[in-house]
């Protein structure tokens, strides 16, 4: 669908501005800023945003970070809040109170939308929203200090799943959203991260603003504090996730699945793994049995989506 | 110049949405204002109106998406009772506190528990304090009323601020009675356009809704609030005025029913004031000197008004339809006690709780009341009880 290149992606005019409070090495930012560069230069939008670490670090009055209209209003209705602003645009075109076109796209984390805002997104996107959901999916409601979300993946330390002598982490594996808004039966969903020179993800974000109707983009968009890694780990990271099948990139298109990229060869969990604090337990000696079940769980995961896919 | 016809509370403030034809309308059905989007609804599909419903799967998400399409730039309404209002809480606030003149049409209704369906004010009762302005109606010709003056008072930009127009549910929103409507026209002029300053939706101008605020900010913003609230008195009168010019019809904070040369006095919210009435009138037969405050007005609170017009009684019973649960009486009696003792108020005060989970509020529960006053008045309140219940079953 995408024309556009790499180049002219990174030329682009960003719209999120510098001046920001978010930590360096925060996977969050990567994704708004790149989502946002997906807007061909002179399209008008509305952010919209859960309450989160995003919004804390982007909106603090009387400062915004945002060049276009935003409007955040609470944590759990994300989804609910930008399809009242998308309905108005259509109340008012029809009036004709308003000539120019508008894109809708509001961005949750993990929390306000696995979680929380799960029912709000739910409904937006059944009803059928001209409208974009990116979820920046960091695996735990790191704004309130890295408790366990139905995002975290299993034996992840976090301080609702701490490990300790009784506890390997969390207990339970992830739930998979994308294949859940995926049953929406909605236009387009996708899942991506960031891979190499980002194309992955300019190409599924200017696919999800531009398909007409509802979409759903989920972005795994590491964390340095709940992850714990050194900021310029987070690129080995997302490549790490992908590689060993963790985070498979793949996007629904009106039903139909398809893997976005096979790795040639499938690498064990633990290159992803070990590169975060959180799973620093699951090295300990004794501990082999939690990686080999975390990665039958992986595998078993992995094989599902190929069958959907036809890969 | 007004139509005369019989109708519901429910649908003569269809009606009034029909007359304003918003633009966007979020809503989850709940007994008793279900029929506030069906009716909506049925008008959009037979081309009556073109106003944007949205049927959101909870009344927060309809709170929510009103909050985006006010913000948007759109006039935007709602409607719900009890624990839809519940549900919304959270975002009661935010509506508020991001000024947006959305209107709520309120159809009060218990909240649980037991699981009731009946009329109570406990709903909006606890959403006195969310910084929206509310207004009441004894019948369905005050629901539609109060409803044609709704964005006028809230989309004033001295005000900016939501507003709740209530009504007694079952009592008010499925009870028939005559009306008498405005012309379309009317309505649509006294109305007018919605012309917001600032909103997502301008394209000369973006602008950011809903910031973080730290403490150094946000004590700021909520003054600014109040200060609108303090606005809005004077502007629900000014509104009042120019509606009373294209209706005949008088509205103010209050109504004073016999209350002039008044010794006993009851003060009550909603359908419970007809019922007053009545018995105000038998016992003005009886040469009693009796008398009603209906509060048409709670948010803002006309405290020094309403003290004012009771400044002759002897005695006066506050009725709440609302158990707050503070083992001192509901909320209009602890607010208004405090404006009478604040305006040097001589009156004895009951403060008595009726009507709870629907229960039926009589002409004689009312002479009951009276009575009461009658005795207090001549002897004071000698058995000292002044938090009492009436319609309990023994």
């Amino acid at each position: 669908m995408s024309q556009t290149g790499f180049k002219e992606y990174q030329q682009r005019q960003e719209r999120l501005a510098p001046g920001h409070r978010l930590c360096a090495g925060c996977g969050g930012t990567i994704a708004v800023r790149n989502v946002l560069k997906a807007l061909r230069p002179g399209d008008k939008a509305v952010v919209g945003n859960a309450t989160g670490c995003l919004e804390v670090s982007t909106f603090t009055y009387p400062y915004t970070s945002y060049e276009d209209s935003y409007i955040h209003s609470a944590f759990e209705n994300a989804g609910a809040t930008l399809s009242g602003v998308e309905t108005a645009y259509h109340a008012l075109k029809k009036k004709g109170k308003i000539k120019e076109e508008y894109k809708f796209i509001t961005f949750g984390g993990d929390g306000g939308t696995y979680d929380i805002g799960f029912q709000s997104l739910s409904g937006a996107m059944e009803r059928g929203h001209d409208m974009v959901y990116v979820c920046y999916d960091n695996g735990a409601y790191m704004n309130t200090g890295i408790q366990r979300s139905s995002a975290t993946p299993m034996y992840a330390d976090t301080t609702t799943t701490p490990v300790g002598s009784r506890s390997n982490g969390k207990p339970q594996g992830r739930k998979d959203l994308a294949a859940i808004m995926a049953a929406h039966h909605i236009p387009y969903v996708a899942q991506t991260t960031f891979i190499g020179n980002m194309m992955d993800l300019y190409q599924k974000s200017e696919k999800a603003i531009y398909t007409k109707g509802p979409a759903f983009l989920n972005i795994m968009a590491p964390c340095p504090r709940g992850w714990r890694y050194e900021a310029p780990d987070i690129i080995q990271i997302c490549k790490m996730a992908v590689e060993t099948c963790y985070w498979p990139l793949f996007e629904v298109t009106d039903g139909r699945w398809e893997l976005s990229y096979q790795p040639k060869e499938k690498l064990p969990l633990e290159e992803f793994l070990r590169l975060q604090g959180r799973f620093r337990h699951l090295f300990l000696p004794g501990n082999e049995y939690l990686i080999e079940a975390f990665q039958a769980e992986v595998d078993r995961r992995w094989e599902e989506l190929k069958k959907r896919c036809g890969a | 110049m007004g139509i005369k016809q019989r109708m519901s509370g429910n649908e003569a403030v269809a009606y009034a949405m029909k007359q304003i034809n918003p633009d966007v309308m979020p809503a989850f059905p709940i007994t008793p204002s279900t029929e506030l989007p069906q009716f909506v609804s049925s008008y959009i599909a037979n081309g009556e109106m073109d106003t944007e419903f949205i049927p959101v799967e909870s009344e927060h998400s309809a709170m929510s998406a009103a909050i985006g399409a006010e913000a948007a730039g759109a006039r935007t309404m709602t409607a719900t009772s009890s624990a839809g209002l519940a549900l919304m809480w959270e975002m009661l606030y935010v509506a508020a506190s991001n000024r947006l003149p959305i209107a709520l049409a309120l159809v009060n209704r218990a909240l649980s528990g037991p699981l009731n369906i009946n009329c109570e004010h406990s709903d909006s009762m606890g959403a006195r304090d969310s910084g929206w302005i509310q207004i009441y109606a004894e019948d369905n010709q005050e629901a539609y009323d109060n409803f044609i003056q709704a964005y006028r008072i809230a989309e004033h930009k001295d005000v900016m601020l939501p507003i709740m127009i209530c009504q007694d549910g079952f009592i008010i929103s499925h009870g028939v009675s005559n009306i008498e409507l405005l012309e379309d026209e009317a309505v649509k002029a006294f109305v007018g356009e919605y012309n917001p300053k600032h909103f997502l939706l301008n394209e000369n101008e973006p602008m950011a809704v809903g910031p973080y605020a730290v403490s150094c900010y946000g004590m700021e913003s909520k003054r600014a609030h109040a200060q609108a609230m303090i606005n809005a008195g004077r502007v629900i009168l000014d509104v009042a005025a120019e509606f009373e010019k294209i209706s005949g019809k008088k509205y103010g904070f209050f109504e004073a029913y016999r209350l002039e040369d008044a010794e006993i006095a009851i003060v009550a919210i909603g359908s419970a004031c007809g019922t007053t009435k009545d018995a105000v009138d038998l016992l003005r037969a009886e040469g009693k000197k009796a008398g009603l405050l209906k509060v048409r007005v709670f948010r803002p609170f006309p405290g020094k008004e309403l003290a004012g017009a009771l400044r002759n009684c002897r005695a006066v019973a506050i009725l709440d339809r609302c158990e707050s649960f503070s083992a001192n009486g509901g909320p209009l009696a602890a607010e208004l006690s405090a404006a009478l003792y604040q305006a040097k108020g001589q009156a004895e005060v009951l403060k008595i709780v009726y009507g709870l989970n629907g229960r039926d509020y009589t002409v004689e529960d009312a002479r009951q009341v009276f009575a009461d006053l009658e005795e207090i008045a001549a002897n004071g309140n000698r058995d000292g009880q002044e938090y009492r219940y009436i319609g309990l079953r023994e």
